[in-house]
């Protein structure tokens, strides 16, 4: 029986030559990621386990970005026990404010995963990588701190949903459409422990920060991992920001997927999820009277350059309407200081947005704009169960940078097209 | 592994957001933890669990945010089992890893209703709804499960030498 992507992944770095669905398998780790809310666990447990050094010192990597810069003195004591760990373990890649970015846009940024690695982090959204075509995915603290120390995980080998893309986006229409669309189709436990594997002609249309806010919510429905076929623009992608050489694995001809969807690109529409699920979707012309209060554009899931771009392009010369916070979030120094040399922060600034530092602050609740009582935010972040943004009554609604620019010029959920 | 507890029942979906919101994760004291457990879901919770009660909910439990502070806070907070109809993949592992008894049984989770006495007794699958007298079977895990569940979670496991 043939091997999907995930599965040769996990297959060769499990030194097998075959692995089957459900088989539980003990896999090398070419990357073992924290942050400063999941490592304080993590060094705890590890601790217990009386070692002094970590498995690689160059293949830890813990960033912190969730409620740094540190928004009170818990989470300050947090991230200095980040820090003193790091320094202690002679950790290569700690990422502290200066350097840091929100984690899933700053390893690929930073070349520290390539096509063919396998990733775990401590952090759900882990599952972005696979954009590049690696295998990563979610753990908690305790499969971290073993990570740490022996540089391995278990696995229970995914079975797979096949979602083959063909057509391109129309304008306006980004990764995050098709994204929630397919969740909206799935359900939020759709893809509960399987691969999606995303394959076929429309791949090659769709930019690497689409493919990265894809993969990016794979979690939303419940999945393993998320994974892209590699193509030229992935491997242009890994070469401008790695030295490492990618390995590319390709689905056997006879691989074996519980389902296959075909995705028409060029039928996505701007998809809004209304509270409390990633899966209640609605597509934008049945979105009907949504005033808000709140716009959050970034994160992990669309923080990314092009994200930025979009949405100053609605923006440009626009102001954000009476009533409204808009909250803009590049989600790494890189981005940020792109955004800033070719005028993007001007635009926000000018149209009445703030531009922060990068952090996951808001997306969780954790500071950097936080919904009051009975608030609404539109947000192109990744959840909207209660009280992800603050009360537990305000309501977040997930959309793309594009239908959150256009919603803060008017102030209710509206279709970019609208405004343009 | 056996348990005897009175059940808190929830439904689907439940969030690793409302089992411990974010806004608490600036800490990893288990009890301050365990003391904000499920409080946008249920803010009863805290004033009525008892040491032993098993929670019992629906599809995709603990879905969600990777946090293990959420298996922690459950755990810390008195509950011996959590019974579902399926749990989100990152929950179930971090259960399995921190030893926070959990058990996999949709006939059950649909039956069984809050404040109900269960007796679970997971070496032979089986759940008693002392209640009302019904009883379930349940899938028994593979062995290397078994094997970090036996030996008190990962961390232990590695210690002894069951998991290399």
């Amino acid at each position: 029986m043939g091997m999907t992507m995930t599965q040769k992944i996990l297959a060769a770095h499990a030194g097998l030559d075959h692995v089957e669905a459900g088989q539980l398998i003990l896999v090398n780790l070419d990357r073992v990621l924290g942050n400063d809310i999941t490592s304080p666990v993590a060094i705890r447990e590890f601790n217990k386990l009386g070692i002094d050094h970590v498995f690689d010192k160059d293949k830890v990597t813990m960033v912190m970005d969730h409620f740094a810069p540190n928004k009170d003195i818990k989470a300050a004591t947090q991230c200095k026990m980040c820090r003193d760990f790091c320094n202690e373990k002679e950790v290569t890649h700690f990422y502290d404010v200066g350097q840091m970015g929100i984690e899933h846009a700053l390893l690929p940024e930073k070349g520290l995963v390539v096509s063919g690695d396998v990733v775990i982090g401590a952090d759900s959204h882990t599952c972005t990588y696979g954009a590049l075509g690696a295998f990563s995915t979610g753990v908690g603290s305790t499969d971290m701190a073993c990570g740490m120390a022996i540089g391995k995980a278990w696995f229970k080998v995914p079975s797979a949903i096949k979602f083959e893309l063909k057509g391109k986006l129309n304008p306006y229409i980004s990764g995050k459409d098709v994204i929630l669309h397919i969740i909206g189709m799935i359900g939020v436990d759709g893809a509960l422990y399987k691969s999606m594997e995303f394959v076929g002609e429309g791949v090659s249309s769709l930019s690497m920060s689409d493919r990265l806010t894809m993969t990016n919510m794979a979690i939303e429905a419940g999945a393993k991992n998320g994974i892209f076929a590699v193509d030229e623009q992935t491997l242009a992608y890994v070469a401008e920001h790695s030295d490492r050489k990618p390995v590319i694995y390709t689905a056997d001809e006879d691989a074996v997927y519980e389902e296959t969807y075909v995705i028409d690109l060029s039928e996505i529409q701007s998809t809004v999820a209304f509270p409390h699920l990633p899966g209640n979707t609605r597509t934008i012309d049945n979105v009907g009277d949504v005033k808000i209060d709140q716009v959050v554009i970034g994160s992990c899931t669309n923080g990314f350059y092009r994200d930025m771009e979009e949405a100053a392009a609605i923006l440009k010369g626009k102001k954000v309407a009476k009533n409204v916070r808009a909250i803009i979030i590049p989600a790494t120094q890189a981005i940020y200081l792109k955004a800033m040399e070719n005028g993007l922060l001007k635009t926000f600034i000018e149209a009445g947005c703030i531009v922060s530092t990068p952090t996951c602050g808001p997306c969780l609740g954790g500071h950097m704009g936080i919904l009051a009582a009975g608030e609404r935010a539109v947000s192109t972040t990744n959840r909207n169960f209660v009280g992800r943004m603050g009360h537990p009554t305000s309501e977040v609604y997930l959309a793309s940078p594009a239908v959150a620019a256009a919603s803060a010029i008017t102030g209710k959920i509206t279709d970019p097209k609208e405004v343009m | 592994m056996k348990f005897e507890g009175t059940v808190i029942k929830y439904g689907d979906n439940v969030d690793t957001d409302v089992i411990i919101p974010a806004r608490y994760l600036n800490t990893i004291d288990k009890k301050e933890l365990a003391s904000h457990c499920m409080e946008d879901l249920d803010t009863t919770f805290t004033s009525r669990v008892k040491e032993g009660d098993i929670m019992v909910a629906g599809e995709n439990f603990g879905c969600g945010s990777s946090r293990e502070h959420a298996p922690i806070a459950i755990k810390e907070s008195g509950i011996s089992l959590v019974i579902a109809k399926s749990f989100a993949r990152i929950f179930y592992r971090n259960a399995i890893n921190i030893g926070l008894a959990i058990v996999e049984c949709p006939e059950a989770a649909e039956a069984i209703e809050e404040g109900h006495l269960v007796e679970a007794d997971l070496d032979n699958g089986v759940l008693l709804d002392k209640t009302t007298g019904q009883s379930f079977q349940t899938a028994p895990f593979p062995p290397f499960i078994q094997t970090i569940i036996t030996n008190g979670g990962l961390i232990a496991s590695i210690q002894n030498g069951s998991v290399q």
